[in-house]
């Protein structure tokens, strides 16, 4: 329980103080923060539509931030969920709009098996195989496999086999059958977020309550020891970061069906290094997950409510994230104080004597 | 068609220009992982350069200034990287994400807050070409190499003075020996921290110089996330260049082609975008072996505690 309680207050702290050098940074510029957190606020939450748009915007977060929970989980950093983001959406638009005739279920199904899939196998061959093979750091051939990913979803748009007639560099719209229903009509929110709910949970069962997901642990704590344990330490990396790419590529998948209908030519969605971030404040817990990654998509929502209202510019949000990622990163920080203060504690015992 | 192109000295001069943003962060992550700290945060830096060298261009008139006054800012930015990372042992790569997230943030933030919605002022002065008076007559060679802007000038000297620094200096060879076994350094009465601080601060120092090329040397003005990538491909071409400045030039030059080639080669049928993943391919080859093996510096990437906890 102690545990527990502390593992929420550890990022409640990081983000308030993030939020609090906001703050100051916008005295410093000349703003009311009270105004401009308030109306940051309302633009996120405030009404049905726009608390409808936050969670609209959380799912992809949610999903690819599970992912790359998952590969910490496992001693893993899979810093290329952006590619994989991409790779799902394109092999899930491509499904959705090249596959008539199909009942809905049974295509949206197929649509999001085949984006995890082909993104699964994105990140699990090259930077899996690289890494358990030859030891190739992950972070760095994700990373590279990331920017191939970019590059391919613009070879496919910018003429070639997935741009739709026209001059527009965009696919056609996916089928009718393919499109998942909305929740709250006139918002982006639709069916996904169930989606996303559902995969959190199926994430917490894998990592905690199954074999499979002991191994992965053990294999992220001490490798070595997992290997004398008898586990394939290769295979389970293998496994993470497949499993890793399959829910980047799912989150592609659930945009592309769920708000977008279509896949645009585009440098960057940002989900894919948003959702590291979530991870990283949620510390790899599935439902941290849901919570961490509402509170950056509300920055992103109220972030344009607040520049609106008040004249913050929205960029404020992103040195937001960046501050709690140090806080986050600087967790040690913490530890060194903890440890001081055993030390104290220790020396005044030691003095007092009697002790039970 | 595509040899009519690569005979053009046009082609060639290009390749350099657009090498340059790539080979100064690619030698500053070089001096960065030397000393043992793995340094993704070049993209952010180079942000923090290519803005602040418009910000004190414009107000002292001066690009040089501007210059000046940005690598200073990339020190600055570097020395928050060293401390996180150095003194508190914080994941190296984690805080490189976080500058780089910062930087973005930061730099657009104060974009809007400074000069508005419409961009930075027109009249900022950028820095100028240099016409080498000799050098321009030789043909062929001389359209290519004799005129181009001054940091691209800069970029060629700093990589060989970095060269001479890192393998012909008593202080180089601290900082090779910090990065491959701080425990034998230590003992041999070097400062690991010291030296790691000058790593990174050096590399930071040399991103930035990379993004005030992208903010005053090919243009006069600042855009949000104007390094669009190239921290990260200049990541890749320190690798691809084993680590050393000659490599991380030869690796910058050589992805600088594949982007000066998929311009020349826009409208002919052969896909730019194609060309354009080459770099990241060919990164991925080198390690994993399949192209010339890079392996990194030993501790590249392990926080150094004295106590060896």
């Amino acid at each position: 329980m102690h545990k527990a309680v502390q593992g929420i207050i550890t990022p409640l702290i990081a983000v308030g103080i993030a939020v609090l050098i906001g703050a100051l940074g916008m005295i410093a510029t000349g703003h009311d923060p009270l105004q401009a957190y308030g109306a940051l606020f309302v633009g996120a939450f405030g009404t049905k539509v726009n608390f409808a748009n936050t969670l609209a915007n959380a799912v992809p977060l949610i999903l690819s931030g599970l992912g790359v929970a998952i590969t910490f989980k496992a001693g893993l950093f899979n810093i290329g969920a952006e590619g994989q983001y991409w790779m799902g959406s394109m092999a899930a638009v491509w499904i959705g709009y090249s596959l008539p005739g199909l009942p809905p279920v049974l295509h949206v199904g197929l649509a999001f098996l085949v984006g995890m899939l082909v993104a699964g196998l994105w990140a699990g061959i090259i930077p899996g195989l690289a890494k358990a093979l030859v030891g190739a750091h992950e972070v760095i051939t994700t990373m590279m496999m990331s920017y191939i990913a970019i590059y391919l979803s613009h070879y496919m748009l910018e003429g070639g086999p997935m741009m739709a007639p026209g001059y527009t560099p965009q696919s056609p719209m996916i089928l009718p059958s393919a499109q998942l229903g909305m929740l709250v009509e006139r918002t982006q929110l639709s069916w996904g977020i169930v989606v996303a709910l559902v995969a959190a949970c199926v994430v917490y069962w894998i990592i905690y309550k199954t074999t499979l997901g002991f191994r992965l642990r053990t294999v992220g704590l001490n490798p070595r020891a997992a290997k004398y344990a008898g586990i394939n330490v290769s295979f389970n990396m293998v496994l993470a970061l497949f499993l890793s790419g399959a829910l980047a590529g799912l989150a592609g998948a659930v945009q592309m069906l769920g708000v977008q209908h279509r896949l645009y030519d585009s440098f960057s969605s940002g989900y894919g290094y948003t959702a590291i971030v979530v991870a990283l404040l949620a510390n790899n817990n599935p439902f941290g997950v849901i919570l961490a990654a509402i509170f950056f998509a509300a920055l992103s929502t109220g972030g344009q409510a607040m520049q609106i209202a008040s004249g913050v510019p929205a960029h404020l949000t992103e040195m937001i994230s960046g501050i709690i990622i140090f806080l986050v990163a600087a967790k040690e920080f913490g530890a060194i104080f903890q440890r001081k203060r055993t030390v104290k504690r220790n020396l005044t015992e030691s003095k007092g004597g009697l002790k039970v | 068609m595509i040899l009519n192109e690569l005979a053009k000295p046009e082609l060639w001069a290009a390749t350099l220009a657009m090498a340059t943003p790539i080979a100064l962060p690619a030698l500053g992550g070089t001096f960065s992982e030397r000393s043992g700290v793995v340094n993704i945060a070049m993209e952010g830096i180079m942000l923090i350069g290519a803005f602040f060298a418009v910000l004190f261009s414009y107000l002292t008139h001066n690009p040089w200034l501007g210059l000046v006054g940005a690598v200073m800012m990339g020190g600055l930015i570097s020395l928050l990287f060293a401390w996180f990372t150095i003194n508190i042992g914080a994941d190296q790569i984690i805080v490189g994400m976080g500058i780089n997230i910062f930087a973005a943030g930061l730099t657009a933030f104060l974009l809007n807050t400074i000069f508005g919605y419409g961009g930075t002022p027109r009249e900022t002065l950028a820095l100028p070409n240099i016409t080498l008076p000799l050098v321009k007559d030789i043909p062929y060679l001389g359209p290519i190499i004799g005129q181009q802007n001054s940091v691209v000038y800069l970029m060629l000297v700093l990589v060989i003075a970095s060269h001479y620094f890192l393998f012909h200096t008593n202080l180089g060879l601290r900082v090779r020996a910090v990065g491959e076994n701080p425990q034998a350094a230590d003992t041999a009465g070097i400062n690991v921290r010291k030296i790691r601080y000058l790593g990174v601060i050096l590399g930071g120092m040399l991103s930035s110089l990379g993004g005030v090329y992208l903010s005053l040397g090919l243009l006069n003005s600042f855009e949000v996330n104007m390094s669009s990538g190239r921290g990260y491909i200049a990541l890749a071409a320190m690798i691809f260049g084993k680590w050393t400045p000659f490599g991380s030039l030869g690796a910058a030059l050589l992805f600088g082609f594949a982007m000066a080639l998929s311009m020349v080669l826009q409208g002919t049928g052969i896909s730019a975008n194609i060309i354009q993943m080459l770099p990241y391919a060919l990164t991925i080859l080198a390690l994993t072996g399949l192209v010339g093996r890079s392996t990194a510096p030993a501790a590249d990437g392990i926080p150094y505690r004295p106590d060896g906890q």
